[in-house]
């Protein structure tokens, strides 16, 4: 199965952010068009955290924003065309500005690794932001793998080459990986490609758990990991100075189960790294009352910059790449030995039964 | 080599199992009866649990709250009820179109094989009516039904009254996906199964209905209300339905988990959980509900308006308001609001029930106990037959032997037995004419005496058959016949185990006993007192007697007997009726197989 993000290359502005969402929620096998209404909670995740992003600054041609269900139309909504997230229903994070990329069916692991349109033209200067909630495996069981439409999966195999293919077309700079599921941390065990981090709602053998339910609508409305999150961003506005350890730390003790990260992949320390840099917009403006001039080399007077440009992360550190991390293949028996194996059963049967035999075979 | 492969160790198992062989098989019925009674042993049971993620944990505000007008709408009913002398039709369609349903009405007409006494009935002629509340947004694929039936007399006025406001409220809501069929059913079990033929477009029981001229989409599960007073003091839930078939254990638990919400009492059996297993009396009350619900589940009636859903893989449950001697009581406004977030979750289900259990025993509305649980307990007695199979003397290569008795001479007394049972089957009810022409009885009465007249003719069949029978005397013949028959049973009560469970092991447990230890070699007149003593009549008249001490309602022997006879003509009845197959199965299988042992009791 193909997956490679082969994206046109597009020439974007410098710490340009594009985040993709998927929300992989189970689709009934069912003939009837009825979603699993109950799954409300993964829908509101993802809007919620939409909405974080677009109010950082992020606009709607950066977002790739995927939805399996839709929550708002379902007949069981007793307020059609709304998505509620916080209960006593202040907020309605459908709204009149949502542009959803893909829908319904359209959901499926081929258009979240290839997709036909509506891509992501990310280069190599791109920070990427994914945010996946939704079922890995059944309710209670299952690792390693996401749940798409309830016939299809993705393996946290298939996610780790998918990042590392765009890692070798130079697709990112860094990448965020937050998924809030239950078991969420077996999703990013196999990650082996550089500069990614990962944030996993609960770990391998927990449930990741729902925070509030809403009489009047009859579902849970947030997952504890996402409200917990979205309460954080909050209080980031695009000046923020917050880092990644405080976004780590933000859902250790309030919540019963442990959320994971892994960082070792990041280049970058994590307490340098601002949250605005995943999750907002943000352009570096300098105010100056000088005149630069802007023909002349830029040695005199824009030293600084020179030296910020400088400071990039090596974006192929190979040898180090090849000599730590040994690319995981499964084990196979050698070949001669499975044919040495099968002429030894061979020679032992004819051997007990008689060569006589042999004519019955030949 | 392997156990059974080397000779010398099947000799010897051979041997172990040929001297042991009726040690082993005491010893087998009584761990299958210790097993059972140790069903109910709370320890053993599980607690039930919510299996289905769409009606999951979290719960609405139920905001119904029109507990006056269902009462107000009750009242209507009874008067209208009196002055039509039925049911009201004409009232019931304008005050269900008043409620913005789509109100369609089904006449049906039913003559009975013979008059029914328990419900003084014999043409039955009625008809019911529905309204179906369209859901506002969905397509019309699913469907939800609750039912109130239309009970001569003063029982389940209420249960129509809160139908109808029901209806009223549900009408102003936007969150319906499926739609809802409100309907009221005449005659209980017959008019809902014209309902349900028209329904789905069949007929297997010979009934006449006019064809239903609205239709909702497949309906995916059914609740059936039997309220008659205006104040409860708790709720019963009725599960079993026609041929012993159980609902999806979620619907139960759907139920319980509402009546723990709303803090209303609910029974099972009618009786009240207790929470002290571990005494005598705690453990007592569990097997005596367990046992009901046994008992109930063998005689194979529906035993609530919901059981005929079963047939047609709708999940239904019957809900029934009771009015004891409790302080603290219950007005309709919550049964409302009950029912109110019971179709709400149904109405989250996006596939029909399907995730817990269909095969259960409840010993407690709030523990189960599983398929895997209860069939060991039939496994230990289909041993035993198939141990005395094994036994010795039966030689394998004496079936072959020309000289010996060939399977002709096995073949005449299992067709005569099966004639017989034929017999039993149609005669008891072409007969009644007859019968009432030449003796002085009502029609029942002469079918239900046509009946056990033939089941005691049957006793003296081997006399007379044996006159026809030439030269088989031998040693041979009735092992063989004893074979045969002991593999006939097991694979019988095999069957009828896997799908009535109750049912398999009541006859087991009677039949096994004697069918296995009967040689022609014992003392006549004592083993011929234990084989009609535990034959399949002797056992329906002890499950009679066993139910009415369980529903604490002793009866004596002379009403226990009229009720033994009612039993009969209500088999006879759901029979021809609605297509319970108790009566079938026991007349054309059960009874046969028991009178071949009869034969080898006889055998001279």
């Amino acid at each position: 199965m193909a997956f490679s993000l082969d994206t046109n290359c597009g020439l974007l502005n410098h710490n340009i952010i594009g985040p993709i969402y998927c929300t992989s929620t189970i689709f009934p096998p069912d003939i009837l068009i009825t979603q699993f209404w109950f799954n409300y909670r993964h829908v509101a995740n993802t809007l919620s955290v939409y909405r974080s992003v677009k109010r950082l600054g992020i606009p709607d041609s950066h977002i790739v924003l995927m939805l399996a269900d839709d929550m708002a139309c379902n007949y069981r909504n007793p307020k059609p065309a709304t998505v509620f997230s916080h209960k006593n229903m202040e907020f309605n994070v459908y709204g009149d500005d949502v542009e959803v990329d893909y829908r319904g069916y359209e959901v499926t692991v081929e258009n979240f690794l290839t997709p036909r349109s509506k891509r992501l033209l990310s280069d190599d200067r791109s920070n990427i932001l994914i945010y996946l909630t939704g079922q890995t495996g059944n309710s209670h069981g299952g690792n390693g793998f996401l749940k798409f439409q309830d016939s299809e999966e993705i393996s946290n195999m298939e996610l780790a080459d998918a990042f590392e293919q765009m890692w070798q077309k130079r697709r990112y700079n860094e990448l965020l990986f937050i998924i809030d599921t239950c078991q969420g941390a077996s999703m990013y065990e196999r990650f082996y490609s550089p500069n990614l981090m990962a944030l996993a709602s609960s770990q391998v053998g927990e449930d990741s758990l729902s925070h509030q339910p809403d009489l009047a609508i009859g579902v849970h409305l947030m997952d504890k990991y996402t409200f917990y999150l979205l309460e954080f961003l909050e209080e980031v506005h695009p000046a923020s100075q917050a880092n990644m350890n405080d976004l780590v730390s933000v859902c250790a003790h309030r919540v019963s189960v442990s959320p994971g990260h892994h960082t070792d992949l990041f280049q970058r320390n994590p307490g340098s790294v601002l949250i605005t840099d995943f999750f907002g917009s943000v352009r570096k403006v300098e105010i100056t009352k000088d005149t630069i001039n802007l023909t002349s080399s830029v040695k005199s007077g824009s030293g600084d910059m020179q030296i910020e440009s400088l400071t990039y992360v090596d974006q192929l550190p190979v040898a180090e790449i090849i000599h730590q991390k040994p690319k995981q293949k499964d084990w196979h028996p050698p070949d001669g030995f499975i044919l040495g194996l099968w002429t030894l059963i061979l020679l032992v049967f004819f051997q007990t039964y008689g060569i006589k035999h042999l004519k019955h075979i030949f | 080599m392997g156990l059974l492969s080397d000779p010398n160790r099947r000799k010897a198992l051979t041997n172990l199992l040929t001297r042991l062989n009726a040690p082993i098989c005491m010893v087998c019925y009584l761990a299958a009866i210790v097993w059972f009674m140790g069903l109910a042993f709370e320890p053993f049971t599980l607690r039930t649990y919510m299996s289905e993620n769409a009606m999951g944990s979290t719960m609405v505000e139920e905001r119904f709250s029109s507990g006056e007008r269902a009462l107000s709408l009750a009242k209507e009913f009874d008067a209208h009820k009196r002055k039509a002398g039925g049911m009201p039709v004409e009232w019931l369609v304008k005050a269900m179109q008043a409620r913005g349903l789509e109100v369609f009405t089904q006449s049906f007409s039913r003559k009975l094989p013979f008059p029914d006494e328990n419900k003084e009935r014999y043409m039955v002629r009625g008809t019911n009516v529905y309204g179906i509340l369209r859901a506002p947004r969905a397509p019309r694929t699913e469907a939800l039904v609750i039912t109130a039936p239309c009970s001569p007399g003063n029982s389940d006025n209420q249960a129509v009254g809160l139908l109808l406001a029901l209806a009223q409220y549900f009408r102003n809501q936007i969150f319906w996906a499926k739609d809802i069929i409100f309907l009221v059913n005449e005659h209980d079990l017959i008019g809902m199964q014209a309902w349900l033929e028209g329904y789905h477009h069949t007929n297997i029981t010979g009934m006449e209905y006019s064809p239903l001229q609205g239709r909702a989409g497949s309906i995916q599960a059914a609740l059936s209300l039997e309220l008659s007073s205006d104040v409860i003091t708790s709720l019963d839930l009725i599960l079993e339905g026609l041929n012993g078939q159980l609902p999806n254990l979620d619907l139960a638990n759907l139920f319980y988990a509402f009546c723990q919400k709303l803090g209303v009492l609910c029974t099972i059996q009618g009786k009240l959980q207790r929470n002290d297993w571990d005494t005598a009396e705690g453990y007592t009350h569990a097997a005596q509900t367990m046992m009901l619900m046994v008992l109930k589940q063998a005689c194979g009636r529906s035993w609530g308006d919901h059981g005929l859903f079963l047939r047609y893989h709708i999940e239904a449950a019957s809900i029934r308001g009771i009015n004891g001697f409790r302080h603290y009581k219950m007005d309709v406004a919550t049964i409302g609001r009950l029912l109110e977030g019971m179709v709400r979750k149904l109405n989250n289900l996006l596939e029909r029930l399907h995730q817990s259990y269909f095969f259960y025993l409840l010993p407690s509305l709030s523990r189960f106990v599983s398929i895997g649980y209860y069939m060991p307990a039939f496994g230990l007695l289909a041993v035993i037959l198939l141990l005395r199979v094994s036994f010795p003397g039966l030689d394998h290569f004496t079936f072959f032997n020309p000289s010996g008795p060939g399977v002709l001479t096995v073949l005449t007394p299992v067709v005569i037995s099966h004639l017989t049972g034929v017999a039993l089957y149609l005669l008891p009810v072409h007969l009644q004419e007859m019968a009432v022409e030449h003796f002085p009885v009502s029609e029942t009465e002469a079918v239900v005496l046509t009946a056990v007249a033939i089941y005691t003719a049957g006793l003296a069949l081997p006399h007379n058959t044996q006159r026809l029978l030439s030269g088989e005397g031998t040693e041979q013949g009735w092992k063989v016949l004893k074979l045969t028959a002991l593999l006939y049973l097991a694979v019988l009560l095999g069957c009828t185990a896997l799908i009535n469970f109750s049912l398999g092991f009541v006859l087991a447990v009677t039949l096994v006993p004697i069918t296995a230890s009967m040689t022609p070699h014992m003392p006549k007149a004592l083993s011929a007192l234990a084989m009609v003593l535990l034959s399949p009549a002797f056992t329906i008249l002890y499950c009679v007697f066993i139910y009415q001490e369980l529903i604490e309602a002793p009866v004596s022997v002379g009403e226990g007997w009229m009720l033994f006879l009612s039993v009969i003509s209500q088999g006879i009845l759901d029979h021809a009726l609605y297509g319970s197959l108790v009566y079938p199965l026991l007349a054309l299988f059960i009874y046969p197989c028991w009178l071949m042992f009869w034969n080898i009791l006889f055998w001279s």
